[in-house]
């Protein structure tokens, strides 16, 4: 029952988040990239930060996952090493 | 682990390398300027976020059609990386949106049904980690209708008056823009594959314990 | 052929629920709860807002319905009539549509009743365009009813299935939700906006019959152990 009232909250902000979401008024919708060579010096500041740490996450995430598939094989390789041991030991 | 896997993950990791020097190098966007630079990690990833949904959803009908316990492997592993990537593009987007659209969030079709399609994900691996015996079948049935939603979600942002770029932007980029981020999703392709074989090699491994025990058994 | 096993199905559903009332009268007291907890929770200075009627109809219906779906196939667990009917000679595909059409009737009891009660509420002229908002309803019923319906089925079987039934089954219908309170909030304008809410409705109808589709395909290797 717990449960259900998490998830009635969790669905009510979805629900919710919409009107409360569109108050600014959104730039328009592009169709193309447009290249420039130099940088306006007014941008340059603010969006490292956001950049750097698009950057980091995804190099985060990727080692993460690796680090976890590679932990999980190695706990059933050591499973198996000793599963096969013991069928030798047997016969 | 197959023949090829060392060599790709050594040709993978060079690309890795030389990816961050071809982004460096690319023009800066007119209107986004030093942000839109997000834009050559989270447009491979979502690419790879929808290309692993389908890979699910495909390996989920052979299995559930076929039986075969391999298409359930790859799908299970499948459905793993559909949620880390489907994570790196719903965090590296709102990074970007706060500077480029001036929100984290927007509820337009592309990004809430993206991040519906995650969640079918993560209810997958829920679960089948949850789920108990027969799980296999039920995550397969799940599995399809998630990749019922990913032509949806590419083709949403075309005709819904929403503040994502339209897929217009891909084949209008010019060549400076083009040759880094398909570069970049190149390298985050072939770490798709290779992740997805060690995936599928750690459950090979599980069902090889399963049937060593049950041997044992008998 | 199928459409009698289609009756039969349903017409067990039907007679097994007039007995009780069990599954009408719970699920209708928790969807009522559901609207009032919204009322509650929403309300300032007194009055609840305006706005929330089509949000909070639409909630109540999906969390009353997963309530009911998931009731009802425990019933069936219970009596191990589900094996039974997968027994029987007949198609799985229409086991599964008598099985839809039970689930249909209940959720339509239900919104038979809440309808009038959040109009009551929350102020939303929901009963002036009966035509429309039955349309917008049904299409919306269906879509959920069609996912559910299978899910359930499949998950009657597995651990764990009261917390998993929701899992599995919002982050799927969460586009059927979002049309049908769309179509229902146009709908709720003063002025009548035909074309968008035919819109709605196109784009439910295609939920509909995409969902109902992959279900029946999906209906027979899912049942089979």
């Amino acid at each position: 029952m717990l449960r259900r009232f998490l998830a009635a909250i969790a669905l009510a902000a979805l629900m919710f988040g919409a009107p409360l979401g569109a108050q600014q008024q959104p730039p328009q919708q592009q169709d193309g990239f447009v290249p420039i060579d130099q940088l306006p010096p007014q941008d340059q500041l603010p969006a490292a930060p956001l950049l750097v740490t698009a950057y980091s996450f995804v190099v985060l995430a990727l080692f993460v996952y690796v680090l976890s598939v590679a932990r999980r094989l190695g706990v059933v390789q050591r499973e198996l090493d000793r599963l096969q041991s013991d069928a030798r030991r047997r016969t | 682990m197959p023949k090829w896997f060392t060599p790709a993950a050594i040709v993978c990791a060079l690309m890795f390398a030389v990816a961050p020097i071809l982004i460096a190098n690319a023009p800066y966007e007119s209107t986004m300027g030093l942000v839109q630079k997000i834009f050559y990690v989270h447009l491979p990833s979502a690419l790879i976020f929808l290309i692993a949904a389908v890979v699910c959803g495909v390996a989920s009908v052979r299995f559930l059609f076929r039986g075969n316990p391999r298409h359930d492997r790859l799908a299970w592993a499948a459905a793993e990386l559909v949620v880390l990537f489907g994570i790196i593009t719903l965090v590296t987007g709102p990074l970007w949106a706060r500077k480029a659209w001036g929100v984290w969030w927007q509820w337009d079709v592309r990004l809430t049904a993206s991040l519906m399609g995650w969640m079918v994900a993560v209810a997958y691996l829920l679960l089948r980690k949850y789920g108990g015996p027969g799980s296999d079948k039920l995550a397969a049935g799940l599995a399809l209708f998630g990749m019922a939603n990913v032509p949806f979600i590419y083709i949403s942002v075309n005709y819904w008056r929403t503040i994502h770029p339209t897929t217009n932007v891909l084949p209008t980029l010019p060549v400076s823009m083009g040759l880094p981020v398909w570069f970049t999703f190149a390298t985050f392709f072939l770490l798709f594959l290779l992740l997805l074989r060690m995936r599928v090699r750690l459950e090979e491994q599980r069902a090889q314990v399963d049937a060593l025990y049950l041997s044992a058994d008998a | 052929m199928f459409a009698r096993v289609v009756w039969l199905v349903l017409r067990k559903d039907l007679t097994v629920e007039v007995r009780s009332l069990e599954i009408a009268y719970t699920t209708l007291f928790f969807a009522v709860s559901c609207v009032l907890v919204f009322a509650f929770a929403l309300v300032r200075e007194g009055r609840a807002p305006e706005d929330g009627a089509a949000g909070i109809l639409w909630i109540s219906i999906a969390f009353a319905g997963t309530l009911a779906l998931g009731r009802a196939f425990e019933r069936e667990r219970q009596s191990e009539t589900l094996r039974a009917l997968l027994l029987a000679p007949a198609a799985r595909p229409a086991i599964y549509v008598g099985k839809l059409f039970g689930i249909v009737a209940l959720l339509a009891a239900c919104e038979a009743v809440l309808v009038p009660l959040v109009a009551l509420l929350f102020q939303a002229p929901l009963l002036a365009r009966p035509f429309w908002l039955g349309t917008i309803l049904l299409a919306g019923t269906i879509g959920f009813a069609a996912v559910g319906t299978l899910f359930a089925a499949m998950l009657v079987r597995a651990r764990t299935r009261d917390v998993l039934l929701p899992v599995l089954l919002y982050p799927i219908t969460v586009p059927v939700i979002i049309a049908g309170v769309r179509a229902t909030s146009t709908l709720l304008q003063p002025e009548l906006d035909v074309d968008s809410i035919r819109f709605w409705l196109a784009l439910l109808g295609c939920f509909d019959v995409v969902f109902v589709t992959l279900a029946l395909w999906t209906f027979e290797p899912l049942m089979t152990d």
